[in-house]
């Protein structure tokens, strides 16, 4: 077990890179601009990519450099430009349609954090790891998990929704890297299968857009009720 | 012998996805289709037979038959060997997607490879990547008919399912990491090895994880307040679709939380995991009482359905014991026999009254006294009435609920299951029994379209009057195997 026995440069480092990408997480939710979308998840990428490195190198995992490089180039640089390639065809550069002003998202996500902490400090005590990275670790996975969700349901541009998708995985990445370095076979695939999920999405998407040539909003998207 | 087996199971639908992409032609992916889903039907039925000598591994352990996976690979292959004559006729009478229909047998047999892979997957990791894969695929065949509807429908399943699935992964995570107290750092996370290291997991762990696992899975299975993707995305497929999606894909989900439940129980924690997995299963009958006794659409009508069933069918799983897990499987190949029978029946008065609500199709017996008689006997049936398999099963999953003391489940589901019957039956009253308003020849249907409907009614007719003691013997060996008896 990597997370009993931390040596507290190590622990201080992957403290540091969880918080980060949780606040990154917070910068999607307080902004209302797609491109600042787009920014904060690839940095929150880049960041989930150098704690992969990191937890390889303190914990002697040699494939976690692989699933370092693998976040950095897919989630970081390739699916943010495929996004952004987007945004520019779309032409929409801010949510319209706003159920929750980001101000008022932001106290939400902060209660999101606070139930986490305690499910995650429940749960680190009884596996009497309470004094450990692990608690931040389960807090800053379910955390970001109910960011995730908060993002599907306050917004409704299409683009939005994809990216709110891939936050509630990297999520559960930034937790698995911390808490199980041993399985990152299934992470590798998970990254690809991402990819092939926005593929599809945009595959959908522009359907959608030949059926409308209209809004990207899926709050028109009321046919089907009942 | 079984590995065998297993291959050409497993390569069927793959050669005849490649041979659909390669010929780009219609008649030669129909047949290719066709060809493939009765090989795997006769491969699943060996499969399912002889998985009862004990589970079979492959491939280092990474693939396994065993007896409730291949159960769940039966019952696929059944509603995909359906699915497949009556898409033949079905997707003919599309007239405005001719030119693409080999992509359409292409994704088919491809929707039908990922399912039947998620069953024999004996790593949860990969069960998990399994289950994405079938999202992937089956998007493009929900929102295949390009209209508005479809796409709406279509975007909201990749939007949703992706979304829950995302919380099994989570939970997958977190299973690992339980599990990880007990057998290192780093080991190969099969059903069985969780099982039987769930003893010495941390009890809290386990729940957190196995909530996360059954949210997530449920979303896929349907499972309400998480079934909102479902009632769309079956109404607005091609009917062939829809029968897949129902009978196939919500059981080969219900396997992995069949699988999961095992190993919460193993840990100790089964009594609040089935409280909760039962309490599912009752609100998903309460949520499919509700929207059948006013629904407009025929399809959304099967799906609510559907919502009902697998209700039914996590009802069972949940009470657990022999007449829970045996009922819940029994269910679970009625329900994919019977639903696909229902969406065949939707599909061929959809096309024929040109409508999709309730409220254009009239005088159904006096148009088709054939075919309508097959889809109303199917009706009948899906509400669970004698002498069909379906009214044997639930009896059976209601005396599992009985033994395992869930007296307010049992009370709830049979009222559910009346209210059911009579909303349901009232959809059918009114098409069958109200004149027509626009009298005049309707289109004759093919061969293709009706041969399934008989293909589905006449074993649910047999299983409802005669229950083979082997398949009896079969279920008790499953249950046993689910609570730890053998590996």
């Amino acid at each position: 077990m990597l997370v009993a026995h931390l040596d507290p440069l190590a622990a201080s480092i992957f403290s540091l890179m969880a918080i980060a990408s949780l606040l990154l997480a917070f910068v999607m939710l307080g902004s209302r601009w797609l491109n600042n979308y787009l920014y904060a998840f690839a940095a929150e990428s880049w960041v989930i990519a150098i704690l992969s490195a990191t937890v390889g190198f303190y914990g002697g995992y040699p494939e976690l450099y692989l699933i370092a490089i693998l976040t950095a180039l897919f989630r970081g640089l390739f699916l943010p430009y495929l996004l952004w390639r987007i945004v520019k065809r779309l032409n929409v550069t801010r949510e319209i349609h706003e159920i929750l002003q980001p101000s008022s998202a932001l106290v939400v996500g902060a209660f999101c954090v606070i139930f986490s902490l305690t499910v995650g400090y429940r749960v680190g005590q009884s596996l009497g790891l309470s004094a450990t990275v692990a608690v931040l670790a389960l807090t800053v996975m379910l955390s970001m998990k109910l960011i995730g969700f908060l993002m599907l349901t306050v917004r409704h541009e299409a683009l939005s929704q994809i990216l709110g998708l891939l936050v509630l995985e990297n999520g559960v990445f930034l937790g698995a890297q911390i808490l199980v370095p041993g399985m990152p076979v299934l992470i590798e695939i998970v990254i690809l299968f991402d990819l092939l999920i926005v593929v599809a999405c945009f595959g959908v998407l522009i359907q959608y857009l030949l059926a409308h040539a209209g809004t990207t909003s899926s709050l028109e998207l009321k046919r089907l009720v009942g | 012998m079984v590995g065998l087996v297993l291959l050409v199971m497993l390569a069927a639908p793959a050669v005849a996805a490649l041979g659909c992409l390669l010929f780009r032609r219609r008649g030669a992916a129909e047949t290719l289709n066709l060809v493939a889903s009765v090989i795997v039907f006769c491969a699943a039925v060996v499969l399912a037979v002889t998985s009862a000598q004990g589970p079979y591994l492959f491939w280092d352990g990474y693939i396994v038959v065993d007896m409730p996976g291949a159960w769940v690979t039966l019952c696929t292959a059944i509603v995909y060997f359906l699915a497949s004559v009556y898409s033949v006729g079905y997707m003919r009478l599309l007239e405005d997607a001719a030119d693409k229909l080999w992509s359409f047998y292409a994704l088919f047999a491809g929707f039908a490879l990922t399912v039947l892979l998620s069953t024999v997957m004996n790593n949860a990791g990969l069960y998990w990547i399994a289950i994405e894969l079938t999202t992937l695929v089956s998007t493009f065949l929900v929102g295949f008919e390009r209209a508005a509807e479809s796409v709406e429908a279509a975007w909201k399943y990749i939007i949703i399912v992706s979304a829950g699935i995302s919380l099994a992964l989570l939970g997958t995570v977190l299973f690992y990491w339980s599990g990880s107290f007990v057998l290192g750092p780093v080991y190969d996370m099969t059903w069985s090895a969780l099982q039987h290291s769930a003893s010495k997991m941390n009890a809290a762990l386990v729940s957190l994880a196995f909530l996360l696992v059954l949210i997530g899975y449920g979303t896929k299975v349907g499972l309400a307040p998480m079934h909102t993707w479902l009632p769309d995305a079956h109404s607005e497929s091609p009917a062939p679709v829809s029968a897949m999606l129902s009978g196939a894909l919500l059981n080969g989900a219900m396997l992995g939380i069949v699988r999961y439940l095992a190993v919460a129980d193993s840990a100790g924690v089964g009594p609040f995991a089935r409280i909760v997995l039962v309490t599912l299963g009752v609100f998903s009958l309460l949520v499919g009482a509700l929207f059948i006794v006013r629904q407009d659409g025929i399809k959304r009508l099967m799906a609510y359905s559907s919502v009902e069933h697998m209700g039914v069918i996590a009802l069972g799983v949940g009470f657990g014991g022999i007449f829970g897990i045996a009922g819940a499987l029994y269910h679970m190949l009625n329900h994919s026999l019977n639903k696909s029978l229902m969406f065949f029946g939707a599909g061929n008065v959809m096309r024929s009254f040109g409508t999709k609500e309730i409220i254009g199709i009239r005088d159904v017996w006096g148009c088709y006294p054939v075919q309508g008689s097959l889809w109303l006997a199917g009706a009948a049936a899906i509400t669970g009435a004698p002498p069909f398999g379906l009214f044997l099963s639930e009896l059976i999953i209601l005396r599992g609920g009985i033994e395992g003391h869930y007296t307010w489940a049992v009370a709830a589901m049979l009222v559910l299951l009346i209210v059911i019957f009579v909303g349901f039956l009232n959809h059918f009253r009114e098409m069958y029994l109200l004149p027509s308003a626009s009298a005049g020849p309707r289109p004759a249907l093919s061969n293709w379209c009706i041969a399934p409907m008989w293909f589905a009614l006449a074993p649910l007719l047999l299983f409802g009057l005669w229950w083979p003691s082997g398949m009896w013997e079969h279920f008790s060996a499953i249950a046993h195997a689910l609570a730890g008896g053998s590996p």
